[in-house]
Order: C-alpha cells, then sequence, then structure tokens
C-alpha cells in the first residue's frame, strides 16, 4: 500500500480488498480513537516499565533518559498505564484540555 | 457430440460439477438439495471426480469451507436449500465482499415457520442484497448449463465473484428430465482453468477479509458495487458463447410471445413452464397475452426488462415470496422502480401466490392474468394480490 489507507480510492484497492503488502498495520493511526491522552509526571517516576509491560496497544517505549512515554500515533487513551502506575506518575486528560 | 440421458436434476447437477472438474466441495445436505452434494460425494468416494469433500456440521461451516478453498484458487461448489441458505446468511456477504467465486445451486425453499421443505422463494429473497451474481433456471437443462456458465462468469478475471443458481425444489430438483451433457473435451474447451489472481500462498503472503475502519469501509463497497454492474457485459458474453458452442442460448430476460402482447405476465423459475402453457391456451382462444421470464436476478436486468415490456399496456407479475408488511412481492417491487421513470409504461399489477410449494395449474395462470387485465381496468385498493389462498 503505497497511500496511506485514509488517502486510497475506491479504484486504488486490490481484488476484494486484499492487502498484498505484509505487516503494514503499522501505517494505522489507532491514535485517532482516541478521547483521552495519559500525561506522565517523570518527576514521580521510578523507572519501574509497569505502564510499559501493561500497555495493550504496544505503544509505550523507554527514552534515552529512561523514562516512559506513548505513542500518541497509536494510543488509544484507554488509561490502563494510569490506572497501573504504582506511583501515580500517568495521569489521563481529555483530548480537548 | 453430446450425450442425452434421462436423469434427476439433482444428480445432473453433480454430473455437471464433474464436468466442470471442481476441486473443492463442501456442502452440508438439506431438502431439496441432499441429492445434489449426495451425487457428489459418490463421484469423489468412486475416485470419478478428483475433489476434496469436506463434510461439515452446518451450512453456515459449508460456506466458510468455501470461502477458504475458494481462497487458495480451488474451484468451488456448493448447494443448499430454505433453512440451510438462511444459516449461511453472513458468511455470503463475505463470499462476494471478498470477491470468491464460489458456485452454488439453491433448490429453492420455503422458511420456517410452519416447517415446509416444498418450495417457493422466500429463501432467494432473503439473500437478494448479498452481492452474489443470481440466475433463476427453468429446467434441468438450463440448470446444468448455468451450472458451467456459472463457473466461466464467476472465475472471469473481470467478475471474480460468488454466482447462485436457483432451481426450484422438488418441481425441478427431484424430477427426471432428458438433458444433453458435452463431452468432456467440450466442457474443457468452454471453461477455462481458475486462476485466481491474488491467491493465498506462503510464498507470496496476502492478508485477506481484513478490519475496515470508517476511513476506507464504503469504499471497498463501492468497489464491489462497481464490479457486480460490471460482470453483466461478461454474463452476456459468456451466455453468448455458450450459444454458440452449445447451441442453447440464454438472455438475462426471456420472451415468449411478448412481442405483440397487450398484456404480459412475468414469472421465474420452473412456473414459466407451466405459465407458457396458459399463454398458448389464451393465445389459441385469441388473447394478446405473452410472458416475460426473469432470468437474471442479480445484476438486476434494468435494460432489457424495460424493452421487453415498453410495448405492453398492463404486465402482471408473479411473485414466491411475501415481503410481509411491504409492497407484496420483490420482484415485483423490483420491476415496479425500474419502470417508474419510463414515459410510457404498462400498469403492474402484483400477485403473490405458490408459496410453500403450492401449484399453480395452467388454468391457474390464466385465472390469475384474468384477474390482473379486471384490477388494471377496475383499479384496487390492495398494494397486490394473492392467489390460491382458501377464504
Amino acid at each position: 500500500m503505497t497511500n496511506p489507507e485514509g488517502m486510497l480510492t475506491w479504484k486504488d484497492l486490490e481484488i476484494g480488498s486484499i492487502v498484498a503488502e505484509p505487516g503494514n498495520a503499522s501505517q494505522y493511526q489507532t491514535g485517532d480513537w482516541r478521547s483521552e491522552r495519559p500525561i506522565f509526571d517523570n518527576s514521580k517516576c521510578i523507572k519501574c516499565g509497569i505502564c510499559y509491560i501493561f500497555c495493550p496497544e504496544g505503544c509505550i517505549e523507554q527514552n534515552a533518559e529512561g523514562y516512559f512515554e506513548a505513542n500518541l500515533f497509536y494510543c488509544k487513551g484507554c488509561g490502563i498505564c494510569a490506572r497501573e502506575c504504582w506511583t501515580r506518575a500517568i495521569t489521563i486528560v481529555p483530548e480537548e484540555e | 457430440m453430446a450425450t442425452k440421458m434421462g436423469i434427476e436434476v439433482s444428480v445432473a447437477i453433480g454430473e455437471a460439477v464433474r464436468l466442470a472438474n471442481a476441486d473443492v466441495i463442501a456442502a452440508y445436505p438439506i431438502t431439496p438439495q441432499t441429492h445434489i452434494v449426495e451425487h457428489l460425494a459418490e463421484l469423489v468416494a468412486n475416485g470419478e471426480l478428483d475433489a476434496q469433500y469436506i463434510p461439515v456440521e452446518s451450512e453456515h461451516s459449508a460456506m466458510s469451507a468455501c470461502l477458504g478453498a475458494s481462497a487458495v484458487g480451488a474451484r468451488t461448489f456448493t448447494a443448499t436449500a430454505g433453512q440451510g441458505l438462511e444459516l449461511m446468511h453472513e458468511v455470503l456477504y463475505v463470499a462476494s465482499s471478498m470477491r470468491l467465486p464460489v458456485i452454488m445451486t439453491v433448490a429453492n425453499r420455503a422458511l420456517s415457520a410452519p416447517l415446509s421443505v416444498w418450495g417457493d422463494h422466500s429463501d432467494v429473497m432473503a439473500v437478494r442484497d448479498v452481492g452474489w451474481i443470481q440466475i433463476f433456471t427453468e429446467n434441468g437443462q438450463e440448470v446444468v448449463d448455468n451450472v458451467l456458465c456459472a463457473f466461466r462468469i464467476g472465475e472471469d478475471r473481470r467478475v471474480l465473484l460468488p454466482v447462485m443458481i436457483h432451481l426450484d425444489g422438488f418441481h425441478l430438483s427431484h424430477v427426471i428430465e432428458p438433458i444433453l451433457f458435452p463431452e468432456q473435451s467440450e466442457v474443457d474447451q468452454f471453461l477455462p482453468p481458475n486462476q485466481y489472481p491474488l491467491p493465498l500462498d506462503p510464498s507470496k503472503p496476502v492478508s485477506m477479509g481484513d478490519f475496515g475502519p470508517p476511513i476506507i469501509y464504503f469504499e471497498t463497497k463501492w468497489a464491489q458495487e462497481v464490479n457486480l454492474e460490471a460482470a453483466r457485459e461478461v454474463i452476456l458474453q459468456c451466455w453468448n458463447e455458450f450459444g454458440k458452442t452449445f447451441q442453447r442460448y440464454y438472455s438475462p430476460v426471456e420472451c415468449y410471445h411478448s412481442e405483440d402482447a397487450k398484456v404480459l405476465l412475468l414469472t421465474m423459475g420452473s412456473f414459466s413452464e407451466t405459465a407458457m402453457m396458459a399463454i398458448d391456451k389464451m393465445r389459441r382462444d385469441g388473447r394478446e397475452v405473452g410472458l416475460i421470464r426473469l432470468r437474471l436476478w442479480r445484476p438486476f436486468p434494468f435494460g432489457e426488462i424495460r424493452q421487453a415490456v415498453k410495448n405492453a399496456e398492463v404486465l402482471i407479475v408473479l411473485d414466491r415470496a411475501l415481503s410481509f408488511g411491504g409492497p407484496g412481492g420483490p420482484v415485483c417491487s423490483e420491476v415496479k422502480s425500474a419502470l417508474y421513470g419510463e414515459d410510457k409504461k404498462p400498469r403492474v399489477i402484483g400477485f403473490v401466490g405458490g408459496l410453500g410449494g403450492r401449484d399453480i395449474t395452467p388454468a391457474g395462470f390464466e385465472e390469475i392474468i384474468n384477474r390482473g387485465i379486471e384490477i388494471s381496468q377496475k383499479g384496487s385498493d390492495q398494494e397486490f394480490e394473492i392467489f390460491g389462498v382458501r377464504e
């Protein structure tokens, strides 16, 4: 798929909407489902990685300083990271704020 | 040189599938379709057809297995009827959306309740919008011929769609008729091997039947609609080619004494042959009546219908299904909608009859035509007429 999915016209589709290019699910922006986003307070973070382990989307990554951040291209704002965080370093805020 | 033999129509369908050299048959027996898949099971067991026969636990599984088989590029066949077609329902949409050319004969049967194994078109009409090409047949020869055509149409690169061949349960499925079978070499010539362009293949992986979020779903549906519309041309070409090869021609709308007829009756399936007897008799009596038979149900033959009825004053449509709380018969309502924008059109009168295996005799068709003419003159406060219900 050379175009992003949202740009494809009906004429661009393969027969039966077959996906002929393996592994292109990563091009799909699941982040546009999000109505809330996680905010990481690194002053409370103990770098345990529980948020990374529990994230169902696999979108939390550790940065060079060892802190964790969510990739908002994929983050659906489910809030599991905030719920599991032992030190309450993650808060979930509405997208419009 | 073709071979003519007296044979049960269901068994003849099995023979047609053998001649088509199907690779996979996945089916669940259900009356009045059982003899079709029973004969195919015999052919496979006896080594007369080199195919995988997959016995499944339900029609839902039968159609699902057919999807998998078709997805790897296998020539795939199944058959069902009535409740079985209903149980397949959700998978039927998947076959057409995924563009998998599964071929299926449906021995048309009434739907429960009350339980009825006898024929009508309730099952056909319930799957009207599933995106399959659908063809009505009137006799055993037509079923055999159209099974062969269905493989060629469905598997054509320009089509790649599943095809349903409708035959009336019992009235057609269980009768013994003289049928001409072409030679294997003639069928091989007419029907090229199935070459699905993007099959499931480990050396070239593809994903089929994926998730379609709002940003792409509508595009997939429009592509499907455009494709089904485009299939018209291929269907006509195939029937034309079939006619040239085997001297039996088929069209989306078949006409019988309709050219000069003031009053036309429209039927589909095996009842058309009985209706012809009524037309013959009325013609002998000097009446200007004719018959139109709907062969292609999807894609709907708008142009051919308009052309066939344009000189008539009255068009009587007999449906063998009820749309409860609706406009009567589904075929009649579609015919009306096809004619709505025409400047010159016949008055369309809808009848519903022949439900659950109830016969309509030639005298019955004559009664329907006479009653239709009466309504066209006097009007009626009903959306449609019923024929044959005891008061």
